[in-house]
């Protein structure tokens, strides 16, 4: 379960574009993300530009191109459904194009920026742009926690796996939900051990 | 139910990110007044669990399987504006780390899934209790209920609440998002009323079961975690909660009601009105005959409404047998 969260990677960390500062990374994405939502879809140049740029960031980020392609191809469920529902309506292919082109090209972009720079520096410049201290607070103590609680769920679930043979539907949902709760009730506990551990090193 | 970027234009992102930025502003103020210091690091801790939570597949029939959405759940754990504090850092974190819904949609996902879904949770819940309290066959004077309210005796009433609230916060952000989606041009709002409503009255069946399962066991094994445990009408919380009730009614007055008060066949004359109206009728649904294309489908919207009024009404008896099934009578009263 927990392969999932491997789903991001940090490559080279010694590439150019690993070492450009985030502020700047975070602040072109932002401005290509927002005009390829804005600009309408006949300005060819505009998207055909975006590609290029993307295409050689990704080259000079030396990310795995197979790391890549995987990446953009499990592109949600919801996508797939919109693009669809509107290939099939009756003069929506233009629209559907729209939409696809748009997404995908925003897609890449998030995928390049979050892959060439560590969670840290990206937190940093939220604070440097006042986003509220409590919001950041929450958001490191998340990703630093993250893939420990992940590993605690995958280590429920191989203990539970080893002392159940199949059981009924009914009793399944309610072990995993037993599961779950367990998680919350380990996680509360663990955020009083930090609270302490905090104090003994001087936050306020 | 992450909306990706592409799939909002500029106004939608610009109202919902302000209408986001308002409440979860509003959120962190309330939760720095109310919540302890020493509660601040499970805020982090509540959101590592709730993405680590939704790796947990739930079979369904037919080898598919869901996973917990949990805004409602974690409101119930937690109060209202830690839900929102807690779902918008796993949305932001999502966007971010492994692009679930764009940064562009951050806002409309913020709006969705952490105020609309946590808050409108949170008000069926607590309504739904009262509701229990007030005329339930489990309402008790509070001194014959043994640890002041912890006890068996409302088991039963927080099972059903929790079910239901999970079902219709779920349904109800569907419906926004469908809106948001529409207001957009996306998708013209007669296809995505219909899909979003549908599929989520069935996802939101399986939301509510394992919403009430999982808050059970919390309940079960500490009941000392859950903060409201006497369930008293603070008025503080009440301010709180008609404050969030006035910007959630923002939000659908603007994404929902132009689109519901006008069907079945007053939408072009609103959208015109409204001034969208090139975008919604001209290039989705066009000129020759464009309320004919699809035959039924404003039967389809009729329908979907009437089958979320009777779905609720079945989901509400549902939650209420389940309460009777999880909890067992108590005896030792």
């Amino acid at each position: 379960m927990s392969v999932h969260l491997v789903n991001h990677h940090h490559g080279r960390p010694d590439s150019t574009v690993h070492r450009l500062p985030a502020a700047l990374k975070l602040g072109v994405a932002l401005v290509i993300i927002v005009a390829t939502v804005l600009v309408p879809i006949h300005w060819r140049a505009w998207f055909i530009g975006v590609a290029v740029l993307l295409v050689l960031t990704a080259g000079l980020s030396q990310l795995p191109l197979f790391f890549l392609f995987r990446r953009l191809l499990v592109l949600s469920p919801f996508v797939l459904g919109v693009v669809l529902v509107n290939a099939f309506q009756p003069t929506g292919r233009d629209n559907w194009l729209t939409v696809a082109v748009k997404s995908i090209l925003c897609l890449l972009t998030v995928i390049l920026v979050s892959n060439t720079t560590p969670f840290s520096q990206i937190l940093r410049v939220l604070k440097s742009i006042r986003v509220p201290a409590l919001l950041i607070t929450t958001i490191a103590l998340m990703h630093r926690y993250l893939f420990v609680l992940a590993d605690e769920v995958e280590r429920m679930r191989r203990a539970r796996a080893s002392r159940t043979f199949t059981r009924g539907r009914r009793f399944h949902w309610n072990t995993l939900a037993t599961v779950v709760g367990q998680l919350f009730i380990r996680a509360s506990e663990r955020a009083e051990r930090i609270y302490d551990a905090m104090c003994a090193r001087g936050w306020k | 139910m992450h909306i990706p970027d592409g799939f909002i234009d500029g106004k939608t992102a610009v109202v919902t990110a302000v209408i986001s930025a308002v409440g979860v502003g509003f959120a962190l103020r309330q939760v720095r007044r109310e919540l302890p210091p020493r509660r601040v690091p499970l805020l982090g801790l509540a959101a590592a669990f709730l993405f680590a939570a939704q790796m947990v597949n739930f079979p369904v029939a037919g080898g598919t399987s869901g996973h917990l959405v949990g805004g409602t759940l974690v409101a119930a754990l937690l109060g209202p504006s830690a839900a929102v504090v807690v779902v918008t850092t796993v949305l932001i974190v999502q966007c971010f780390l492994f692009q679930d819904g764009g940064v562009m949609a951050l806002g409309a996902n913020v709006f969705n899934m952490a105020i609309l879904n946590s808050v409108i949770g949170y008000m069926i819940y607590r309504m739904v209790l009262q509701l229990f309290r007030r005329f339930g066959r489990d309402a008790l004077p509070r001194v014959l209920v043994p640890q002041s309210g912890i006890g068996p005796t409302y088991d039963r009433g927080r099972v059903t609440a929790i079910a239901f609230a999970a079902w219709c916060a779920t349904v109800l952000a569907a419906i926004c998002c469908a809106g948001q989606l529409a207001w957009s041009g996306t998708i013209p709002w007669l296809v995505a009323f219909p899909a979003m409503a549908t599929v989520h009255m069935f996802i939101g069946v399986g939301e509510g079961l394992i919403s009430a399962l999982v808050f059970l066991a919390v309940y079960r094994a500490r009941p000392d975690l859950i903060t409201e445990t006497a369930l008293t009408d603070q008025p503080q919380r009440l301010g709180e909660l008609v404050r969030y009730g006035l910007l959630v009614t923002l939000g659908v007055a603007v994404f929902v009601a132009p689109f519901a008060c006008s069907w079945p066949d007053g939408l072009d004359s609103v959208a015109e009105k409204f001034g969208f109206g090139h975008k919604m009728a001209a290039p989705l649904l066009p000129a020759p005959a464009p309320d004919y294309q699809m035959p039924g489908i404003h039967w389809a919207v009729g329908a979907t409404a009437v089958a979320g009024a009777a779905g609720s009404l079945i989901v509400f008896v549902l939650a209420l047998l389940m309460g009777r099934w999880l909890v067992p009578k108590p005896k030792d009263l």
